[in-house]
């Protein structure tokens, strides 16, 4: 694997996941490959903990699930954001870039201004 | 929302339990699968694809246990987990599992017993549609002492309902009921029946159709018309089997033949009257005066009017009342303004609760606190239960239980131990209702009633929760909190005792003995109650021997009142003359027989009485000759009456004593004076002074009292006699009250006349037993739980003692080998035993000082504060107490050393 790639920070597994199935109806490793490929391969999933984040938000109500076929003609279990998913993607975002925003400001300082 | 959301998610997970399963290996396999073939697609070999899908993926069992934790089905899981374990450790205990049932099914049953009684009586709606509309017009008159009592207030009269019933805005309908008796002949033999009287509007306003037939109808009312009667569904079935053709035939009551109209419904009563006949009063309107209070006034109110506005119409009407009728020429009918009448309606259904409300919340608030001490007894088994298994707690928790899922552990046990007595509980509280209603006061509301409906299970279910909660709470909390190394290591080797350890069972074991102080208290103050009572003189002696009943002579049967007399007269005589009779007499009311006797004002010869005031209402009776000497009522001054008298209708009459005292200072001034109760009445010279008489029940205030002859001339002109026709015949006894003896007392009345039915015949202790029935109702309830709570609080104390002392063998063993003396041990134990209860005792006095006054209204002769009462309760809870150590502490002194020390 490449050297460049970075964990991901706790917790914010849900909001990718959420973001990825926002663009249309997904199975989990469809999910894998949109954050990876979105991320342009610079985040590293674990695989394993994909499905309990996935029957998490499922049991939450944020994403709900239906089997159908994927794309080489195998039964293949899609996930898709729900209303009230939609809603808590929209609340996640806002404060991780609130949250940014405030991080940078305080690693941007210089001394001058302190 | 979401909450739902959650659960309906977990319960389908356990639900389809293997359906998931199956889906989350489909999906598994399929990602990996995937994976595989997009790397076979890059051109890796496949067998290298699918390994290093794999080690990809990482623990796949891993993954799974994670997805089934984020659907929740391992809480549920657990759960169940949980209750086998919590049934198995039960299972494995059964001497701890029997007390600690049995000791919740005592509490959680009687609990239930009384709910279900205060729920029937207190809580449920009564019995007619829509009847939070249902009113009694109540009122009160600050002004006419006497008549006016605070209990019952002023009744009305025929010409007030008149007025009401025509005039106001505020209601539906309305009418006035009084209850009665009637002799009901030609039906087998003859019968003295209970009526209801009521005027028209009454079964309007509590519109419950009838079973059959139709409502008493405006048409029914008008006097000299044809003489309606309707049936109660209880004397239809008893005189007519329930036959439906009942309904058009007629019936004789009170000598005159009546035809029935229809029979209410099953259940129905008349606010709290059960009754056999209805009978409408049917007023003649044209003789109607402004006095004659003495009717029970009901109405419905129009949707959305308020009690206060319902008021406001009735003083409205008042002037108007005061207005259209008279009491006879050269009379004030603004008299009554003195009397300052002011309208008080109330709910229907406080009329019918009365007071026994106050009763019934202190047995529920004292039956409440026995369930408490009940719930600390389980607590304290289980924190010794808890002792004994901290190491498995402990293993448990080393491999890895975290401390809420060993509180849950331990919760769901106590839990189930709830419930298992909640179960068992409603089979003693069926039981107990049924004891409560062969118990309850012969007048407590509503009896028939009383039932454990779903509202009553729902509180069991309840309480059942809530204290397997409460008691399980402390232990788990206590216990899931053990350092594991520490009990592991010290496991298997009892410590000498820790204070901190025993911490919490003392404290239960002193609030046991406070809440049982309290309850005892309660229970004593009942009893000096009870004493109280019984030293009062209620005007007669020895009750037991006291034959009464109640005889009546309607004048379609005899006309002429000096007849009615005669015949009461022979009746005296065939009476007086039956072996072992020492004497017979008569009396309008005897004391405390339950219904209400004419009231009216007197004027002395020697008083001058201004117009504008009527002065103060007495109580009148008219007695029979013979009847203060066999009643036992002491005569204090004068002499009492005679036959000749009677007959010659000599202007004679007697007094009670505290009239006597307020009208002329001494009992013995009052002799020779005059009275008469309106200015077309002759003089009547008082020739008696009798003993005052508790006339409505002990706890009451003797009314001022007149006793008139039975039979007097010239009441209303010359030559108009006037006779008491239904009296109460009193016969002194040694056989009062065996069968034998009622044979010949039948005898002797119906061979004077064979159509007369006796009533009411009782001895005069039942009479005196029901009117302080609410009291010693009181008192069995309070002694229950006093007696519960004795013996629970008991074995609490017990319980720790004999516990700490085996805890502590190895200590008295050393005590003892490095020379201590016996009785030092035997002390130090006792020492702990008492420091309990007096800790215990001085809580509970707090708590008894402030509680006790919640059952002022229930005292008589007993202050609520009473210190004879918290002393000997104290006393007694501490040497109790004391016993309950000493037993263990015994064990303490005799501990053999060396077996002591070996045994660990």
């Amino acid at each position: 694997m490449d050297k460049k790639q970075m964990e991901l920070l706790q917790g914010t597994l849900d909001m990718l996941i959420l973001k990825a199935v926002s663009l249309g109806p997904l199975h989990g490793y469809g999910i894998l490959l949109r954050i990876q490929q979105i991320s342009k391969d610079r985040l590293e999933i674990q695989q394993g903990s994909l499905y309990p984040a996935l029957y998490r938000l499922e049991h939450q109500g944020w994403i709900s699930s239906e089997w159908g076929e994927s794309e080489n003609k195998r039964k293949a279990k899609y996930y898709r954001l729900t209303a009230a998913g939609r809603r808590k993607l929209q609340t996640e975002a806002e404060k991780w870039n609130r949250m940014a925003d405030v991080i940078a400001g305080i690693l941007q300082s210089t001394p001058e201004e302190v | 929302m979401r909450f739902w959301n959650r659960i309906w998610s977990s319960a389908r997970a356990v639900a389809r339990r293997s359906r998931m399963e199956r889906e989350m290996d489909a999906e598994l396999r399929f990602h990996i699968e995937a994976f595989t073939e997009d790397s076979v697609c890059r051109g890796v070999p496949r067998e290298e694809a699918m390994r290093r899908a794999r080690i990809e993926f990482g623990g796949i069992e891993r993954a799974k246990e994670e997805c089934r934790e984020a659907r929740g089905v391992n809480f549920i899981d657990s759960l169940f987990e949980d209750l086998r374990f919590g049934l198995r450790m039960l299972g494995k205990t059964p001497g701890f599992t029997v007390v600690a049932t049995l000791t919740l099914t005592l509490g959680i049953g009687a609990n239930t017993a009384v709910f279900g009684v205060v729920n029937s009586v207190l809580l449920k709606p009564l019995n007619y549609p829509k009847a939070e509309e249902l009113v009694a017009l109540h009122q009160v008159a600050p002004g006419a002492a006497g008549l006016a009592d605070f209990e019952t207030g002023l009744l009305l009269s025929p010409s007030m309902y008149f007025t009401y019933a025509e005039q106001n805005h505020a209601f539906q309908s309305l009418g006035v009921w009084v209850a009665g008796t009637a002799n009901v002949t030609g039906l087998a033999e003859p019968e003295q029946v209970r009526t209801v009287e009521i005027s028209d509007g009454v079964l309007q306003a509590l519109g419950v159709p009838p079973e059959m037939g139709r409502w008493l109808s405006p048409a029914d009312q008008i006097p000299g018309g044809p003489e309606r009667v309707m049936l109660s569904y209880g004397y239809w079935q008893r005189r007519f089997g329930g036959d439906r053709s009942a309904v058009g035939l007629n019936l004789t009551a009170d000598s005159r033949p009546r035809e029935i109209v229809g029979v209410m419904p099953q259940g129905f009563r008349l606010v709290d009257a059960e009754f056999d006949l209805v009978v409408p009063l049917a007023f003649e309107r044209g003789k109607l005066i402004l006095a004659g209070f003495g009717y029970q006034g009901i109405a419905r109110l129009k949707p959305g009017v308020t009690p206060a506005q319902a008021d406001r119409d009735l003083t409205r009407m008042l002037p108007i009342w005061m207005d259209s009728w008279s009491n006879g020429p050269h009379t004030d009918p603004h008299v009554y303004e003195t009397w300052k009448i002011t309208p008080n309606i109330r709910p229907l259904k406080r009329e019918v609760i009365g007071n026994a409300s106050d009763v019934l919340w202190v047995v529920m608030g004292t039956i409440g606190l026995v369930m408490l001490i009940a719930c600390a007894n389980v607590a304290n088994l289980l924190l010794v239960k808890g002792e004994a298994r901290q190491q498995e707690l402990a293993v448990r928790a080393a491999l890895g239980a975290g401390r809420g899922r060993i509180v849950r552990g331990l919760l769901v046990e106590s839990l189930m131990l709830g419930l298992l007595g909640g179960t068992l509980g409603v089979a003693f509280a069926n039981g107990g209702v049924r004891l409560l209603s062969a118990l309850g006061p012969a007048n407590l509301p509503r009896l028939s009633e009383i039932s454990l409906d779903t509202r009553a299970f729902g509180f069991t279910v309840l309480l059942s929760l809530l204290s397997g909660l409460l008691f399980g709470l402390i232990p788990a909390l206590k216990y899931s909190g053990s350092r594991a190394s520490l009990a592991l290591g010290s496991a298997g080797r009892s410590m000498s005792m820790s204070r901190e350890r025993h911490r919490a069972r003392s404290v239960l074991a002193a609030g046991q003995v406070a809440t049982a102080f309290v309850l005892l208290v309660s229970a004593g103050l009942m009893i000096r109650t009870f004493q109280a009572l019984r030293r009062v003189e209620p005007g007669f002696t020895d009750a037991k021997h006291l034959q009464v009943l109640r005889v009546s002579i309607p004048d379609s049967l005899v006309k002429e009142p000096e007849r009615v007399t005669r015949i009461q007269n022979g009746i005296v005589d065939n009476l007086a003359a039956i072996p072992g009779v020492m004497s017979a007499g008569f009396i309008s009311k005897m004391p405390m027989e339950g219904f209400d006797a004419p009231w009216d004002a007197i004027y002395a010869r020697d008083k001058v009485y201004s117009d504008d005031a009527i002065p103060p209402l007495r109580l009148f009776k008219q007695v029979s000759p013979d009847f203060f000497r066999t009643a036992g009522t002491r005569i204090v001054a004068g002499r009492g009456l005679t036959w000749t008298e009677v007959y010659r209708l000599r202007p004679v009459v007697m007094v009670s004593e505290n009239l006597a005292r307020e009208m002329w200072g001494t009992p013995s001034a009052a002799i020779g004076k005059q009275l008469r109760e309106f200015p077309s009445m002759p003089w009547h010279e008082v020739i008696g002074v009798i003993e005052d008489v508790r006339e409505n029940g002990v706890q009451e205030k003797a009314p001022e009292t007149v006793y008139w002859p039975s039979l007097m001339g010239d009441l209303y002109g010359p030559g108009n006699l006037g006779a008491v026709r239904t009296v109460t015949f009193v016969i002194r006894s040694e056989r009062a009250g065996s069968a034998g003896f009622l044979i010949d007392v039948r005898q002797a009345v119906w061979s004077v006349n064979a159509t007369l039915p006796l009533a009411s015949v009782r001895t005069m202790q039942e009479v005196y037993d029901k009117s302080v029935m609410r009291t010693s109702f009181t008192l069995v309830m309070l002694g229950i739980a006093g007696g519960m709570a004795l013996v629970l609080g008991i074995l609490g104390i017990y319980g720790v003692i004999s516990y700490t002392v085996s805890q502590r063998r190895r200590e008295f063993g050393i005590r003892l080998a490095l020379g201590a003396h016996p009785g030092n041990v035997l002390k130090m134990v006792l020492r702990q035993g008492a420091k309990m209860a007096l800790v215990g005792v001085v809580i509970g006095l707090g708590g008894a000082f402030a509680l006790t006054r919640l059952m002022t209204s229930l005292l008589f002769g007993v202050a609520a504060s009473d210190p004879v009462t918290f002393v000997a309760v104290a006393v007694l809870l501490i040497l109790v107490a004391l016993l309950a150590c000493y037993l263990p502490a015994r064990r303490a002194m005799k501990v053999d050393p060396m077996a002591a020390l070996r045994y660990e």
